[in-house]
């Protein structure tokens, strides 16, 4: 299937959507004479009852959604396989089940996966992407009915990989959406965790962290769209800069629809400056076609670190740099404690020592 | 026996339009057992002296100096200066998100102790101090500060007062915002401190009420960035009687 289609416009700059990103540095993959290779990208580490995983050729799996996004167009051009996850109605899974990849080769690639629960059924799938990959990257989460899902999505890629994704869910009747994005490594990541609803009664809390040092762009841009009454959605991104051309973009659109009455919305994006040079775009927007909601709001917060906060630490006898890796943990902790998985909590508390450490802030 | 010694302290803090000097000349001497009371109207500047002897970096020193048993505090970080022995209550103690007060205290104990304390006893310590200042036990996994109410605030920072075990404490305005059982208790934490380790207090104030709860054996009468009297405990009653005003129209 790897034909290069007519119809693809590669981006300019000049969109709305790829107004912040810098084009130069996405690896071919939006570029109209590069063939990206198909690769189905995700594996489970170990095997677990009421969790099934597939190959499948594309055109039996058709995407569930329509994009937008001109990255996931061209991938979807490529697309040969397509990996199906699939959580079994009422299958009730405790234990986080861990998702890897495999058969990157730091070439532009194309992936795409299906997530699809059950009815009435509960998970928490963690995807962990390590190493050097050149890829544009769709994941949908198909929520049935009650089902309740924790997705969490950990970019902690080696310093040159590039990452065009999209992360979509349909949220059904009554059910759980929660989204876990914490992006510290690559070179650039653009990652669009987009929502839109099935049915009513259903809720999704998208929560992300990024921390950007030294000439990385992390870019999060964020779609809800309320289409059914009675769905609620929290956003909560919290990122970190440090270091010379440090560049984070965070985008935050909530659409309330005319028909999505009793709409509970809030959406907020803080973020810390380290040093000098770094840069952070956030931009939250909310369009609302019916009064009849419940509440909508956002807040969109850029600020120095709080020296008050690291003399108050410091007067207690605490170093300074212990200090200000307690203050930067901190503000951290809400996300970080909400992935659930100690070991993957610590790791990423190192992490953020460590991205610390290396610009000495 | 330790001793703190304030000679000729001047501070100036950065304005839009340069420097503006703040204290004109501080001199005070703080032993151990020592209850000194610091009293001035707002804005006199008596908070910043607390601050610019415990290295806030917002503060300049023009002139004069600052030594703990002979050693220059000006010279220390800050850091330093809690670990030499100092310890400031702040007027208004600073949230820190994210960051638990178990975590704080014992990240705070370990920097100043040289070495981790005991799990086993540092738990029991800690359950104590608290209890005895009627904190309820919940506190330990809040974030430091975070929507503590004015009383909360001031009864964590005397908890510190009691696991820090500092030599001289400078308390700021710890009587402010706080509600007669509040304010004994908070009293009563920091006469315990003193009975049990000898503490030199400076004690900064704008009302004379928490001097019935912590006798001064010295009070100064703070204004315009000096101290411009100094008296026994019978100098507090006198400004109980009639205010800062024959200092302030001078
Ligand atoms: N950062 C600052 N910038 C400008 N003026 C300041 C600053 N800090 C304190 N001041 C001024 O210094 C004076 C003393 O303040 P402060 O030490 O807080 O007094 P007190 O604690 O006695 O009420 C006041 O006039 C105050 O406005
Ligand atoms: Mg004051």
């Amino acid at each position: 299937m790897s034909t290069l289609t007519s119809n693809y416009l590669a981006p300019t700059g000049r969109e709305e959507a790829w107004r912040f990103t810098p084009l130069a540095r996405t690896g071919g993959l939006l570029d109209s004479a590069v063939a990206l290779e198909s690769v189905n990208s995700i594996e489970l580490r170990t095997s677990l009852a009421g969790v099934n995983l597939s190959v499948k050729t594309a055109s039996d799996l058709p995407a569930i959604s329509i994009s937008e996004d001109s990255a996931t167009i061209r991938a979807r051009d490529f697309i040969s396989e397509v990996t199906h996850i699939e959580i079994a109605k009422d299958a009730n899974l405790s234990e986080p089940i861990i998702l890897e990849r495999r058969g990157l080769n730091g070439k532009p690639q194309a992936s795409r996966t299906l997530i699809t629960l059950g009815v009435n059924s509960h998970a928490t799938l963690i995807l962990v992407n390590t190493g050097n990959a050149i890829l544009a990257d769709e994941i949908e989460f198909d929520l049935a009915s009650g089902s309740n899902l924790t997705f969490v999505s950990l970019q902690e890629w080696d310093s040159k990989a590039i990452h065009l994704g999209r992360q979509h869910a349909v949220v059904g009747k009554d059910a759980t959406f929660n989204s876990i994005v914490v992006t510290v490594g690559g070179s650039l990541v653009r990652l669009l965790p987009t929502v839109d609803y099935s049915g009513p009664g259903s809720s999704a809390d998208l929560q992300g962290l990024y921390f950007a040092t030294d000439g990385q762009h992390l870019e999060h841009r964020l779609f809800v769209n309320h289409n059914v009454p009675n769905a609620k959605s929290r956003v909560n991104y919290k990122g970190a800069l440090a270091g010379d051309k440090a560049h984070t973009v965070w985008i935050g659109d909530v659409y309330i629809r005319a028909n999505a009455e009793g709409t509970d919305t809030y959406e907020l994006n803080r973020n810390l400056l380290l040093s000098d040079g770094a840069r952070a775009d956030s931009v939250p927007n909310l369009e609302i076609e019916t009064g009849e909601i419940v509440g909508a709001g956002h807040a969109s917060t850029t600020g120095r670190f709080d020296d008050e906060q690291l003399f108050y630490l410091s007067s207690r006898g605490i170093p300074a740099e212990l200090a200000r890796r307690l203050v930067i943990r901190g503000f951290f902790a809400e996300i970080i404690g909400k992935i659930k998985s100690e070991e993957i909590e610590n790791r990423l508390m190192d992490r953020i020592d460590s991205e610390l450490a290396k610009v000495g802030a | 026996m330790s001793t703190l010694e304030i000679k000729g302290l001047q501070v100036a803090v950065a304005t839009e339009n340069g420097f503006t000097d703040i204290l004109r000349g501080v001199d005070l001497t703080i032993k151990s057992g020592e209850t000194h009371a610091i009293m001035g109207p707002n804005g006199s500047g008596k908070s910043t002296l607390a601050y610019s002897i415990a290295g806030h970096p917002k503060y300049t020193i023009t002139g004069g100096s600052v030594t703990l048993d002979g050693v220059d505090v000006l010279a220390m970080s800050v850091d330093e200066r809690a670990k030499a022995g100092l310890f400031l209550a702040m007027q208004y103690p600073v949230e820190v998100p994210g960051v638990s007060v178990t975590n704080f205290l014992r990240t705070a104990a370990t920097a100043i102790r040289g070495e981790a304390p005991k799990v086993r006893t540092w738990v029991g310590e800690v359950k104590e101090a608290m209890a005895a200042l009627n904190m309820d036990s919940n506190f330990a996994e809040r974030s430091v500060n975070e929507g503590f109410s004015g009383g909360e605030k001031k009864r964590h920072e005397i908890l510190q007062l009691e696991l820090l075990k500092p030599k001289i404490a400078i308390l700021d305005e710890t009587d402010s915002g706080l509600d007669v059982d509040a304010l004994r208790i908070v009293s009563e934490g920091v006469n315990r401190v003193k009975a049990n380790s000898d503490l030199g207090i400076m004690l900064i104030t704008h009302y004379t009420r928490i001097l019935r709860y912590i006798k001064p054996d010295f009070v100064h009468v703070f204004a315009a960035g000096k101290i411009v009297e100094e008296g026994g405990p019978e100098l507090a009653d006198k400004l109980e009687e009639k205010g800062y005003a024959e200092y302030t129209t001078a």
